[in-house]
């Protein structure tokens, strides 16, 4: 048996499940209270698979349905506070696209709990390691995407 | 995964070989006037030459925007749509996608429905005042996804979460009450003009699972593209459907002949987008001008292009949103405020979604040129219900 279709396996019974968490984080904030939180030694899950984008309103709708599709249970979007974004207004972006695609998640029947967007400065390691505690300890909760494993579909 | 899709076969079925290169399709091309390296000629001859994995024809076959402009003008029948989707099919296998807008997250989102263990809430539109039935019943409203669009597009064009109350109402004045259905997935035709079969074939079976389980006779549709999908493709693929199809124009147009609905006043000046879906391919033409001349007060007045020459609204299954798209929307538009109408209509929630493209940001031209609204006739009809 492939180590893919043993995760399947695991993951269909429900033992064993760890949730498979995607963070966006941009480069100027929260990346660096990724960071922080690293140097500080402050202790957070890892399930967390952090992926960086220069800004929050990098991230497009698509990156979420896409990891949701390929098999993430949970999507967090993380940039800097409002008024202190790099690119001046990029957050703001991010904080309107992310409130419609909260809208599309309940449409499709995903839910909106399963993605949350939060604003963590370079100096809010703390901040950065609780955010992960909280939100891996709701997908968990939540329990495995309802796609199933790689969303149902390869590629 | 399927075969890779035999490019022989396919100029047999299309009808390719009897092309006698005469060009009349490059001349009538609406993307070909915007885009002088476009030319569904030279798609196909190509091909018929042996030459398959050509830079131009990868480029080209995205740039297509199926409208059929070319299939109703060739004199030897030849199917370029059917082509062209054949040529998709292939090239998806083959792992060569162009760059979709939005990032390709229409067609993420349904493939997500193509998943069987998602469980949709997709009725959000639904109030108490709608009468509607959930599992059996002889109509079938298929509402397509102008609600999901809707929501993506809320920006700009918020009103497309009205299509679906619009039809049921409209339904309901006719004195039908007719099923939705809480788990319809999408038609699927997005993923097909993407080349994405395997997905598409996972949403026409589920689709055609469902009705078949509601035991409709007669399914309704708002959406043009829909319309095509079930009727054509669906048909293609799987044989006759057990149901009668039908768009909501010549529902409406019928139940007006018939003395079933009676339409208000709505005293508005209307010029009238021809989708190419519900136009060309489907060549529904009148029934949507027999129920504008249904609406007491209302005008009509056609645009220079129209009926089978009806220009596109520039963009194709999200595939090919790009410089030449955007000329074409521009050129649609001011076209359209030539005729001095208050309004555009069309049924087509992606031509309003790509026509409110055009104009959200700058546009290239003066803006009093193309600043009149696009609305939707689903609408306007439900609007037209009330009128007094």
């Amino acid at each position: 048996m492939s180590t893919e279709a043993k995760a399947g396996q695991i993951a269909k019974s429900g033992e064993d499940w760890e949730p498979n968490i995607v963070a966006f984080c941009c480069n100027w904030c929260s990346y660096a209270g990724a960071d922080l939180a690293g140097v500080s030694r402050f202790q957070y899950p890892p399930n967390v698979k952090i992926i960086r984008v220069m800004c929050s309103g990098r991230v497009e709708p698509q990156f979420v349905l896409r990891a949701l599709e390929l098999g993430a249970d949970g999507v967090l979007v993380c940039g800097c506070h409002i008024g202190d974004c790099h690119y001046i207004a990029g957050n703001e972006k991010a904080e309107k696209r992310m409130k419609m695609t909260a809208e599309l998640l309940d449409i499709l029947g995903i839910g909106h709990e399963r993605m949350r967007l939060e604003w963590i400065s370079a100096s809010e390691g703390q901040k950065f390691a609780e955010t992960m505690r909280e939100f891996t300890e709701k997908i968990r909760s939540l329990g495995p995407n309802p796609l199933g494993k790689g969303g149902g579909r390869s590629g | 995964m399927a075969d890779l899709v035999d490019i022989n076969k396919l100029i047999e079925e299309t009808g390719a070989f009897d092309c006698v290169e005469c060009g009349k399709c490059t001349s009538v091309c609406p993307a070909a006037s915007f885009n002088p390296e476009f030319a569904p000629r030279l798609i196909v001859v190509k091909a018929l030459e042996g030459i398959k994995n050509d830079p131009v024809t990868q480029k080209n076959m995205w740039i297509c925007l199926t409208c059929e402009m070319c299939n109703s003008m060739c004199p030897y029948k030849v199917n370029y749509s059917g082509f062209i989707q054949g040529l998709r099919a292939n090239s998806f296998q083959e792992g060569n996608l162009p760059i979709c807008s939005q990032g390709g997250l229409i067609h993420t989102m349904q493939r997500l429905m193509a998943n069987e263990s998602l469980r949709q809430n997709r009725l959000g539109w639904l109030t108490d005042d709608l009468k509607v039935t959930k599992d059996k019943g002889e109509v079938l409203l298929f509402t397509g996804c102008a609600y999901q669009l809707g929501t993506i597009y809320a920006d700009r064009i918020n009103y497309l979460k009205e299509v679906p109350r619009s039809a049921v109402k409209i339904l309901n004045a006719a004195g039908v009450t007719p099923v939705v259905m809480p788990d319809e997935v999408c038609c699927g035709h997005d993923l097909l003009w993407l080349g994405d079969e395997e997905s598409f074939f996972k949403l026409m079976d589920r689709n055609i699972e469902l009705i078949k389980a509601t035991g409709a006779k007669k399914v309704v549709f708002t959406c043009p593209e829909c319309y095509r999908t079930f009727d054509i493709d669906y048909q293609d693929f799987s044989g006759d459907l057990p149901f009668e199809m039908m768009h909501i124009s010549e529902f409406v147009a019928d139940a007006v002949t018939e003395g079933r609905l009676r339409l208000g006043k709505l005293e508005r000046k209307f010029t009238y987008h021809d989708s190419c879906r519900l136009g060309r391919h489907m060549k529904v033409y009148d029934p949507p001008r027999e129920v504008l001349a249904a609406i007491q007060g209302a005008q009509l007045i056609e645009m220079p292009r129209s009926r089978e020459k009806a220009s596109c609204c520039g963009v194709n299954a999200w595939a090919n949103c790009d410089e030449t798209g955007k000329k074409m929307q521009i050129d649609r538009l001011m076209e359209a405020k030539k005729t001095g109408a208050d309004a555009m209509l069309t049924f087509c929630p992606k031509c309003e979604v790509h026509f409110s493209c055009a104009t959200h940001n700058k546009v290239p031209v003066e803006k009093s040129l193309v600043d009149i609204p696009v609305e939707d006739f689903t609408i306007t009809i439900a609007k037209a219900l009330e009128g007094k």
